[in-house]
């Protein structure tokens, strides 16, 4: 079943074109990468998704239902995390955390925030205000947040930026194991190939708002004659054609 | 659409407490402002009271206006400032990723507008009493009717300004500050309307701030209830909560055209 389906999303502002005519699908239980480098339109595209951002032309259309004229119905069932915004800073993570479990509707916050605090082993910093937490432990915190609702879409924009690469490595294992539990969908904005290789099905390669190539990570890896994903983006951002590109000895 | 729920009120409402409890110094400094405008107009009016056939007609005149007058001011901030918090700590895009609806985030800034307002003019309409001899209170059932009109009137000022936050960023939040300031003049706090030039009143009987401080004066001047300003007051409240969430809805809408919601800030 289709959780996600995006046909010819286009946003522009003014001459600007940020996304440009793209059109993608997400599964249930599927995880999707947008790749791309800076003004790829990967941020645009989850913020459309989200409904923060109101398309210029396409649609989309999450759980069956026109986000343009469901948003309020499909909001409940979706989640996100994203280091462009933040949580509190004067709030304990645990008081974050109830204020955005009751706006879910959680039925039973305390006993949801006990599960997560476990589950991302927060146990230690559930207590201390949001603001003097580090940037890897804000994040942790901000994805106890986006999972709070148990989402069965999961839009994560750079979900290990700033954590060490044994956190990031724990985290990346607890979204499997997540979607592993729940059938959740995610799509994935990340800068971090490793990441996207390891966690997704499929991958969006994006290039100046339009989708430029597209297919699993092994698939992408094999067409560019190239040893890792990390070298398909170089050749992508640097707009080197498969034909032109140096024959692997 | 989902149908509006009070616990997601209550959930904004929740955040809010959380922040004010931990935060005195933000508690003292709502109660601050009031207190002492009461401390200086009270000394002022004890003056006036020997020198002045106005003020010795009615004492309280000058301090309940400039209490009343916080209430709208309060109110305004109040209402601006729970709002703008959200701002300032990059949550506004959590919040309308969430299931709150943007009615729902204007009745929970009510609230806290409410009771930002109370918790800031109370102590200083508690203290006039032993300090000055004066209790605001002795006003009865309209001084209700008095605080309810300026603190609505305080949300639909707050609309307004919020609304030019969520179009134009941070750099409109000192709006928040001076746009109450801007009716101060034609609201008629300390003096009568008869005061002001032809034009002027014509301005002044527009707003639902100059009914409530005229229909003060008349409760302490002539002991009665004005019911004439009370439902113009009331019906000028309605018209301006009405204008104020149609232009909050339409400035929502145009930042989720232009992409505001994520980056609103500097």
């Amino acid at each position: 079943m289709d959780i996600v389906v995006v046909d010819n999303l286009e946003k522009r502002f003014g001459a600007v074109c940020a996304v440009g005519g793209i059109s993608f699908r997400v599964a249930a239980g599927q995880t999707v990468a947008l790749l791309g480098g800076n003004g790829a339109g990967k941020t645009t595209t989850i913020s459309m998704l989200l409904g923060l951002l109101l398309p210029s032309a396409g649609s989309i259309r999450l759980f069956g239902s026109d986000i343009a004229r469901s948003r309020a119905a499909v909001l409940p069932r979706m989640n996100f995390s994203s280091p462009y915004v933040d949580l509190p800073h004067r709030l304990t993570a645990r008081e974050n955390l109830t204020v955005f479990a009751r706006l879910y509707g959680i039925r039973n916050p305390a006993q949801r925030i006990a599960e997560l605090t476990t589950a991302l082993d927060l146990g230690a910093l559930v207590d201390r205000r949001t603001g003097s937490l580090s940037a890897g432990q804000k994040t942790r915190v901000a994805l106890a947040k986006a999972l709070l609702n148990k989402p069965e879409l999961l839009l994560l924009d750079e979900p290990t930026a700033s954590l060490d690469p044994d956190t990031a490595d724990w985290i990346r294992h607890y979204l499997e194991v997540f979607q592993k539990e729940t059938g959740a969908a995610i799509l994935l904005a990340s800068h971090n190939m490793g990441e996207v290789e390891r966690l997704a099905d499929e991958v969006l390669m994006l290039r100046k708002g339009k989708i430029v190539d597209r297919g699993t990570p092994d698939d992408l890896i094999y067409r560019f004659g190239r040893q890792n994903l990390e070298e398909v983006f170089l050749d992508i951002a640097r707009d080197r054609r498969v034909a032109e590109l140096p024959v692997l000895s | 659409m989902t149908a509006f729920s009070p616990n997601r009120v209550a959930a904004m409402c929740l955040r809010h407490f959380y922040t004010l409890r931990r935060s005195w110094p933000r508690l003292v400094e709502m109660a601050y402002w009031p207190t002492m405008q009461m401390v200086i107009w009270g000394f002022l009016s004890q003056f006036l009271a020997t020198n002045s056939s106005y003020i010795a007609n009615a004492f309280g005149v000058l301090l309940a206006g400039v209490m009343l007058w916080d209430v709208l001011f309060r109110g305004q901030l109040g209402f601006s400032l729970s709002f703008i918090e959200e701002l300032w700590s990059r949550n506004l895009a959590n919040l309308y990723c969430s299931p709150l609806t943007p009615l729902e985030h204007i009745v929970a800034l009510i609230v806290m507008a409410f009771l930002r307002a109370s918790v800031g003019v109370l102590p200083a309409m508690l203290l006039a009493i032993p300090f000055y001899d004066f209790s605001i209170f002795a006003l009865g059932v309209p001084l209700l009717a008095f605080f309810f009109n300026l603190l609505i009137m305080g949300c639909g000022l707050g609309l307004m300004v919020t609304a030019m936050i969520l179009r134009y960023g941070l750099a409109a939040e000192n709006m928040a500050w001076f746009l109450v300031f801007l009716l101060a003049p034609f609201s008629c706090v300390y003096y009568p309307i008869e005061v002001l030039p032809g034009w002027a009143q014509a301005i002044a009987w527009a707003l639902p701030s100059t009914h409530v401080f005229e229909g003060m004066r008349a409760v302490l001047f002539d002991g009665t209830f004005r019911w004439d300003h009370f439902l113009a007051a009331g019906a000028l409240n309605a018209g301006l909560i009405a204008v104020g969430i149609v232009v909050y809805v339409f400035s929502f809408a145009r930042a989720r055209k232009l992409g505001l919601l994520l980056q609103v800030g500097e």
